[in-house]
């Protein structure tokens, strides 16, 4: 019951920010404008539509996890609003995770919403309904997820420009460790190896939610695959969490 | 016996400071002891420490030495803190949403249940005098309606204990009043009132005891009478007398030389046995009194004696 309130509050105050529309009528703008683009190609207008539609998703669904999930507690401490929160019996961490669920239903609405728009828009250009997009979409919203707990996170401890700059760090990062656990496989010594393994695993590996390679051009995910990278999405989100909720558990709210 | 609403026992707190995080200790060994029903001030100059006091208080901080308990628990027990209300200073709540809104969040914290929830909410809005605002998003509220609806929120819960940082500040002396007198209905309602200010002339009409903190140490806590009635400093005696030297030629043993104002001249005179002298004289001459006004010390001036014990005499010129 106080989480979710937290929760309604934290939705509430999302949804009554004007930027939120902003970023919303963007993505929309630029979902139906790769119908322009796909204009200019021949015979691989639904591919294009497709493409670009899950980049922009991707891109603006970042975008709100990033600069709502940097402000989510800092903005609560600067204003003085937690000092009224937290005199009431609202223990910290369900303070915390119901920030962060509040925020994750900001994106649940925005991902459905600019995703139902690429829904209906590719299914005009591939004359049936889009089904493989659904798991694409899906995992995409897990990837905000996981973006989400690493702002939070941030947030926690430190001021928007840091959480701002460490969460985008971590969000390039983590589509590229894989290809630097490649290359230093190859060429690296031995210390570098280790180094890098370790925030190859520290480091959330964003690329497992980017199976769109195979579902946009209609080839299956293996369910014991597709179970793996819901797994990993999950457990990272419950341990970046605990991790923010065991930081700010203890901290001075000055 | 009493029962406490309060106790601190020998709490300290160190911020650490500037690049090298230097330790600094902001509040000395306090020992506080509030009892249940009292409305206790809390005073000190800007600085002194009665934010951070306040935030060890309700646990947003935490004691670097020490302890706290609220209302015979620890503070930061959920029990203590359903009992309690707190105001903090300056307050800002969400812009987005309405007073009611707001409210309605708070008291879901509460666990308060919905039919109560939103008379209780509805009660406070009217007894507060922002009923016609509750749906108006806080944003679009003055200085003084957040005030309020900030005391409506502390109060949700019906608490035992309040805590106000700074509930006047920034108030205009109407507001001022007004908080004021609800402060002194709640006392009448048997709640304990821990507030801080700096605002002396309000504290000094509702305060049962105050403590006075400067420099992060308790320099005295006491009733507020007993604290300045041992000071009555002088006696103010006002004559009408248009001959000035008329007066000097008494020879009156006044603690300071005679002030003209038009026809009246003041004088000042050290104690009662002086004052006695004083008016026999007078009589003699057969100078009209118009009035005789014992000087108590104001807190005022207690205060600024002090926080600054160098000032002592600056702060009785007139």
């Amino acid at each position: 019951m106080r989480i979710l309130a937290v929760v309604l509050n934290t939705f509430k105050e999302a949804v009554r920010d004007r930027i939120l529309y902003s970023i919303l009528v963007f993505a929309l703008l630029m979902i139906g404008g790769s119908a322009l683009l796909a204009a200019l190609s021949i015979g691989q207008e639904a591919k294009i539509i497709q493409d670009l539609g899950v980049a922009s998703i991707s891109l603006f669904g970042t975008l709100i996890a990033v600069f709502l999930g940097i402000g989510l507690v800092y903005k609560e401490i600067e204003r003085r609003t937690l000092y009224v929160l937290l005199s009431r019996p609202l223990p910290r961490d369900q303070f915390i995770l119901g920030k962060y669920l509040g925020l994750g239903l900001v994106l649940l609405v925005n991902v459905s919403l600019m995703g139902l728009f690429l829904f209906l828009l590719t299914r005009i250009y591939l004359a049936r309904w889009p089904w493989h997009l659904i798991p694409v979409l899906g995992f995409l919203f897990l990837e905000l997820l996981v973006i989400t707990g690493v702002a939070t996170f941030f947030s926690s401890f430190t001021t928007p420009t840091l959480s701002a700059l460490f969460t985008l760090s971590l969000f390039f990062i983590g589509h590229f460790t894989p290809d630097l656990k490649v290359f230093v496989a190859r060429f690296g010594g031995p210390l570098t190896r280790v180094l890098v393994d370790l925030f190859y695993y520290l480091l959330p590996n964003l690329r497992h939610f980017h199976q769109e390679q195979l579902l946009l051009n209609g080839l299956p995910l293996e369910g014991i695959v597709a179970f793996q990278v819901v797994l990993y999405g999950l457990l990272y989100v419950v341990a970046i969490l605990l991790l923010a909720m065991l930081l700010f558990a203890r901290r001075d709210l000055k | 016996m009493h029962s406490f609403a309060i106790v601190t026992e020998d709490l300290c707190k160190d911020f650490r400071v500037g690049f090298a995080l230097r330790r600094q200790r902001v509040l000395h060994h306090l020992n506080l002891q509030v009892e249940e029903g009292e409305v206790f001030g809390y005073l000190g100059p800007n600085g002194a420490g009665k934010t951070t006091t306040i935030k060890l208080l309700l646990g947003l901080i935490f004691p670097t030495s020490g302890e706290v308990s609220l209302l015979g628990r620890e503070a930061t027990h959920p029990e203590a803190r359903s009992r309690l209300g707190f105001l903090p200073e300056n307050p800002y709540f969400y812009d987005h949403l309405t007073g009611r809104e707001f409210l309605d969040y708070c008291g879901r914290l509460l666990k308060m249940e919905g039919k109560r929830r939103r008379s209780r909410i509805a009660e406070l809005l009217e007894r507060l005098g922002i009923a016609k605002a509750a749906d108006l998003q806080l944003r679009r509220y003055s200085k003084g309606m957040i005030q309020r609806i900030g005391l409506a929120q502390a109060l949700l819960n019906d608490p035992d204990l309040l805590i106000l940082d700074e509930p006047m500040s920034g108030l205009d002396p109407l507001g001022r009043r007004e908080v004021r007198d609800l402060i002194l209905s709640l006392k009448e309602e048997g709640k304990t009132i821990f507030f801080s200010s700096h605002i002396l002339p309000d504290v000094e009409m509702i305060c049962d005891r105050v403590g006075i903190l400067v420099g992060g140490r308790l320099r005295e806590v006491g009733v507020l009478e007993e604290m300045l009635e041992a000071r009555i400093e002088s006696i103010e005696v006002t004559v009408r007398e248009p001959d000035f030297s008329r007066l000097s030629s008494l020879d009156l043993p006044l603690s300071s030389p005679p002030r003209q104002r038009g026809d009246r001249v003041l004088l000042l005179v050290a104690d009662e046995n002086t004052l006695r002298e004083t008016l026999d004289r007078l009589h003699e001459a057969r100078v009209r009194i118009v009035s005789i006004v014992p000087q108590r010390e104001t807190l005022e001036d207690y205060f600024l004696r002090e926080v600054n014990p160098g000032r002592e005499e600056g702060g009785r010129a007139r």
